[in-house]
């Protein structure tokens, strides 16, 4: 049970969202608007700003924080404009020399006609393709939901943070749980999440994640500010690769996921 | 033609199948010589990983690499071991993907064929590992690759693991294009899910073969959230060209000659 109350915590209205961080992390935030090719979607938003004087692209996913907003942002949940918005910034950020800092937070990528016939799953394919050879440093941290592909498309990154009570998952549980067994009822929804392995230290053993922040919503500035610490600490790691380095850094970063048997492994 | 002869020596003469869609009953002798399509409505089977290799590439060319993986339960996921062992006796072949080089009317390439009759040839840690190393391979030695995708999606049994084999894939696709080498995806039915976000749609051309179903969200997801009535060809090959997504449809038939084309055009003088 403690996967689905994790679920249901990173779920929960009031959580602080993206352009809340955005907000309180960089001084001067300047929002960018835009993908250039269809529109702008608002549940990605984006733009320039410092953190601790450094030049930094921001690219936060942002639910909103009431119904007017929520409506207004698709509940976080992007579209193929938004995905390409995000890639905008980034090959902006690599022309730039700056870092990219994202922040994660969605149920998925959208899944509407608009978006389908709008190349979803390009669109997606693509950032992530893209942030693979991305030559300037990217951390990602999930504040809330890390919800698939529609997440791996900002959190292809050097280095990926969560929040401690924030999950990261393949599928959603509820969509685990009618597959398997073919009724999303919350007893199912449960086990689907624990089967799933989808909390914060799961992510940490797992080395999905480098680390976990601890939350503290109650005095979210503080939390912020240490949050701020923290990813300015690994800007000034990863600034200090050469750009091989970096790219290096990253590919190994992704190529030791899997967990299989080998028989008759040649050098 | 030449090209079946190893087919059709295993196959029985007097053995029936019966198209799924219209029912037509022909011998599987027919079906070989008509690659696999219905004769009577034009239907595509969906072929096995080996008989569409024997359909794509020079005789004897194929050398199968990266053997040798297969998948285990790590997360001891309910059911998961008992779907492995199913796939594994029906399909003869150890995972989802098979992997090698081969050449195409003298052609020299890097394949890999997803199967669908393993577990929808969902993608988890071993279909993600044998696809990268193909492409570090392929990349090691200047090949071009050809992918023929086909998938669920990514393998759910292997949690948040299979969602990085997206990521690493990629990076080796990445790195293969950078080196300015060709890559063709084929998209056979169905492709969906963290295949079509991932791998299926990063090829320099992508081809797909008539109605193919392709697309990121399944359909009865889409039709919940739009709640209105989907086009008929919704996410069919068809549809995906029409937007924009897809180079070319190409038949069964010409799919040899198109690759084999498209491997000449891009040869790299010497």
């Amino acid at each position: 049970m403690v996967s689905y109350e994790k679920l249901k915590t990173a779920r929960k209205n009031g959580r602080p969202t993206g352009a809340a961080y955005v907000k309180e992390i960089f001084e001067l935030p300047l929002e960018l608007h835009g993908d250039r090719r269809f529109g702008d979607d608002l549940a990605i938003m984006g733009g320039v700003g410092l953190i601790d004087k450094r030049p930094v692209t921001f690219i936060a996913m942002e639910k909103g924080t009431d119904l007017q907003s929520r409506m207004a942002r698709n509940f976080g949940c992007p579209k193929p404009e938004g995905y390409r918005k995000a890639l905008r910034l980034m090959q902006q950020a690599e022309k730039f020399h700056r870092p990219v800092i994202c922040f994660v937070d969605t149920l998925g990528a959208y899944p509407g006609a608009d978006a389908e016939e709008r190349g979803q799953g390009q669109a997606i394919a693509e950032n992530i393709m893209e942030m693979m050879g991305l030559r300037t440093p990217v951390v990602s941290v999930v504040i809330g939901e890390g919800g698939s592909g529609g997440a791996l498309a900002l959190a292809s990154a050097n280095k990926v943070f969560i929040l401690e009570n924030a999950v990261y998952s393949v599928i959603s549980p509820e969509g685990c749980a009618s597959i398997l067994w073919k009724e999303s009822s919350q007893e199912n929804v449960a086990k689907a999440a624990d089967c799933l392995h989808i909390t914060a230290d799961d992510m940490q053993a797992f080395g999905v994640a480098e680390d976990v922040i601890p939350e503290n919503f109650e005095n979210f500035p503080v939390m912020c500010r240490a949050m701020k610490a923290q990813l300015s600490a690994a800007l000034d790691e990863l600034c200090g690769l050469s750009e091989e380095e970096l790219l290096a850094q990253r590919y190994r970063r992704f190529r030791k996921f899997g967990n299989f048997e080998e028989k008759n492994r040649r050098s | 033609m030449g090209l079946f002869n190893d087919m059709l020596q295993k196959v029985s003469g007097s053995a029936k199948i019966t198209c799924k869609k219209c029912g037509h009953e022909d011998t599987e002798y027919n079906l070989v010589k008509n690659f696999y399509i219905c004769p009577n409505c034009g239907f595509y089977y969906r072929l096995g990983a080996r008989d569409r290799i024997r359909l794509t590439v020079d005789k004897k060319s194929f050398h199968e690499l990266c053997t040798g993986l297969t998948s285990k339960n790590f997360l001891e996921f309910p059911g998961y071991q008992e779907k492995l062992d199913k796939a594994r006796s029906t399909t003869k072949e150890e995972e989802a993907v098979v992997c090698g080089t081969a050449e195409i009317d003298g052609n020299a390439c890097a394949v890999f064929v997803m199967d669908s009759k393993f577990m929808m040839a969902s993608m988890g840690s071993v279909v993600g590992e044998k696809i990268t190393r193909l492409f570090e391979y392929a990349t090691e030695n200047e090949l071009p690759v050809i992918g023929f995708t086909a998938s669920g999606g990514a393998r759910m049994q292997e949690g948040i693991i299979s969602l990085m084999q997206m990521a690493k894939v990629s990076g080796a696709v990445k790195n293969h294009s950078n080196a300015g080498l060709l890559y063709v995806t084929v998209l056979t039915d169905p492709t969906t899910g963290g295949v079509t976000a991932s791998f299926a749609m990063q090829g320099d051309v992508i081809l797909a073969e008539p109605r193919a179903l392709v697309g990121f969200a399944g359909r009865r997801v889409v039709e919940q959230t739009t709640k209105s009535q989907l086009p008929d060809n919704f996410q069919s090959a068809e549809f995906l060209l029409e937007h924009g997504f897809v180079d070319a449809i190409v038949q069964r038939s010409e799919l040899r000659d198109t690759l084999s084309e498209l491997l000449t055009i891009h040869k790299r003088s010497v």
